[in-house]
């Protein structure tokens, strides 16, 4: 049984990173064919670094990601903390609904999402309201759940003596949020905040059809390659994106770690001065 | 935050003259790479004007964006039949040619077109026909798109992942109207294209370059403009008119109503037909020219080239694409979807990844079976011990 579960595992692990490797081994093709390997080049990675429009909308993209992976984190910390405190019953509600946008497929909220935008353009009669902002509300939208999500677990961990206690030794409600509360809950933000940046940047669907003439994020535009086949210095620049969001994700696992082992050792002192007691 | 906020790109904005945001197909415009001419770059180095530049994937979601509202666009490039579609739908403002000298430029062949009969709507940007591409390497020398039902090449046979294509090429051979609208000859060209599946490698756009230029499929229909960079790669491939006809495509340059530059961009369409800059243009993207002076600016070789230019004769046979009725393309849409679903390939992969799983649930019970046993076995060890 053990032997069957460690090559299952091998298995799994295969199937999802060797697209990965194929993409990887191809970004350092001297080739532009994927199946022949010629010769190893750094070139398609020279090539990507002095290609400017490309440039360009990789620094749309992660503009878009870094500014609405932070405003929804702020948003979504505050909507958890509100969620909280709420009775049983109200919590589940809102709490479904506020997982409605991640579990709706992305081109319904899309296709919403600009129906929306262009009606409000129609009630300012302007023709030019999609663009950067819509972009950015899109982003923040399809966001907010995933950070809501990960902070709320942290909350209910949390021990609610805590927030009294602080309350009773003087704090204002605010200072209480500020001093006890966020410290607590950080590791939960964290991972969301990052959760965030990852899904923003690359999204594809729902910014496919926000974007208006003027700001254009990567994946859209790669999506529009059709006219010639892709060029090579597009696998160096994923093999780049897979790259930093493979540190993000590891980074967010060792913080996950850290908080655990923190955990476990706060937990025993707690133990230790109550039988010193 | 204030910081970023400045930081950030201003989006464009609509009022600003000197721009124009020009809305093109993905990769469809020479932008410097590979030492070819950065077209944009140019233009604004000559008149001034920035351009915004965004692009598209196909006519259709050009056609949805359009439809949607809440962008503002000052030039589009979509192809003939969709040209005819906007201008049905009044969705184009009408060119005023006192901006535009250089349409003096355009071949008279490539005025007075089915979509534009008037040229009021559009100037022709390129043009292309679709054929049939083989490797003589393994294929005889074809001549009509039967070659893509031969048997003797079973499972090297690739062919177009796009309804009105594929439509288009059974229709040929049988004999009817690129643009026919009859619910029987759809049905009987579904008929055709369900007889061709097996034969098929798989429908394919894009990888049509990788498998034609290794050798891994023989015969594809495709875009003349891309066999050019195909033939660069691989020297045994051949490129064939046939004979049953084929389809000839306008890309043109038109203005959608609600621009916001109109003069900037008559300026761009008057700049993209100066001979040299529609030359080096299509130098680079493998398209043909419309205007003939242009070619005297390009590689000889693609100039003159059968495949990109072909005679009179040949060019005859050729037929573009008219925009269908809503009701005609969606039962096209439904009969497409048929062909391509046709056949037990469905009910197949049903059948086998339901036998795994329940292999899969039938290895879990037995195991369980097995450890439950040797617990009881276990236990009745220590019962009879003690």
């Amino acid at each position: 049984m053990k032997k069957f579960s460690r090559v299952f595992t091998v298995l799994v692990f295969i199937f999802l990173y060797i697209p990965m490797i194929v993409l990887l081994v191809a970004s350092f093709n001297t080739g532009a064919d994927v199946a022949v390997f010629k010769g190893f080049t750094f070139s398609q990675y020279g090539e990507f670094f002095r290609d400017d429009s490309l440039l360009r909308l990789l620094r749309n993209s992660v503009v878009i990601a870094v500014l609405s992976s932070l405003l929804a984190t702020v948003l979504g910390t505050m909507a958890a903390v509100g969620i909280h405190s709420m009775r049983a019953r109200m919590r589940r509600l809102v709490l479904s609904a506020t997982n409605i946008p991640m579990t709706n497929p992305d081109i319904v909220t899309g296709v919403s999402l600009a129906l929306l935008f262009a009606f409000f353009g129609h009630l300012l009669r302007t023709n030019s309201v999609l663009g950067f902002w819509t972009l950015l509300i899109a982003h923040i939208t399809f966001n907010l759940p995933y950070v809501i999500l990960s902070v709320m677990p942290k909350l209910a961990q949390m021990d609610p003596d805590l927030e009294e206690a602080a309350l009773d030794l003087g704090c204002t409600p605010m200072q209480a949020l500020r001093k006890v509360i966020l410290p607590e809950i950080m590791p939960g933000v964290v991972s969301g905040a990052l959760m965030a940046f990852t899904m923003s940047l690359d999204d594809f669907v729902i910014s496919y059809f926000v974007t208006g003439s003027g700001f254009v994020t990567l994946p859209v535009e790669i999506y529009n390659y059709t006219k010639k086949p892709i060029p090579p210095k597009i696998y160096a620049l994923f093999s780049l994106m897979f790259a930093a969001i493979l540190l993000i994700m590891v980074g967010m696992n060792l913080l996950q770690m850290r908080d655990a082992t923190n955990r476990r050792s706060r937990v025993r002192l707690i133990g230790r001065s109550e039988n010193a007691n | 935050m204030v910081l970023l906020a400045a930081a950030l790109p201003v989006p464009a904005r609509a009022a600003d003259n000197g721009t124009i945001t020009v809305y093109n197909w993905g990769q469809y415009i020479s932008d410097g790479t590979d030492g070819s001419l950065d077209v944009l770059a140019e233009f604004t180095k000559r008149t001034g004007i920035k351009v915004n530049y965004l692009t598209y994937d196909s006519n259709e979601s050009l056609y949805t964006k359009l439809k949607t509202g809440g962008s503002t666009y000052d030039l589009i490039i979509p192809s003939d039949y969709m040209i005819g579609k906007l201008i049905s739908e009044d969705m184009l403002e009408p060119l005023d040619f006192q901006n535009i000298p250089n349409y003096r430029n355009i071949d008279q062949s490539f005025r007075n077109t089915a979509y534009d009969p008037d040229n009021t709507y559009s100037v022709p940007y390129t043009w292309g026909t679709t054929g049939l591409i083989y490797n003589t390497k393994y294929v005889d020398k074809v001549t009509s798109w039967k070659a893509l039902w031969d048997k003797r090449y079973a499972g090297k046979i690739l062919m177009f992942d796009n309804c009105r294509d594929a439509f288009g090429i059974a229709e040929l051979i049988q004999g009817y109207s690129l643009n026919t609208e009859s619910t029987d000859e759809f049905r009987s060209v579904s008929y055709l294209l369900m007889q061709q599946k097996p034969l098929v490698q798989s429908y394919v756009m894009d990888q049509i370059f990788d498998k034609m230029e290794r050798g891994e499929a023989w015969l594809a229909p495709y875009y003349a403009g891309d066999y050019l960079t195909m033939a660069k790669e691989n020297p045994d491939l051949a490129y064939c008119f046939p004979e049953e006809g084929y389809n000839l495509f306008i890309d043109a340059m038109c203005i959608p109503k609600g621009c916001s530059n109109k003069a900037g961009a008559e300026a761009f369409i008057n700049f993209m037909c100066d001979p040299e800059i529609s030359g080096k243009n299509l130098d680079y993207l493998g398209y043909s020219t419309p205007i003939t002076a242009a070619k005297q600016y390009m590689d000889p070789e693609m100039a003159n080239s059968p495949v990109a230019y072909p005679d009179a004769q040949t060019l005859q046979r050729g037929s573009s694409y008219n925009n269908l009725s809503t009701a005609a393309s969606q039962q096209m849409d439904s009969l497409w979807l048929s062909v391509k679903t046709s056949g037990s390939d469905t009910r197949r992969y049903l059948i086998t990844s339901c036998a795994v799983i329940a292999l899969l649930l039938l290895g879990a019970v037995v195991l369980r079976f097995r450890q439950k046993r040797r617990k009881a076995r276990r236990c009745r060890k220590w019962h009879d011990k003690t």
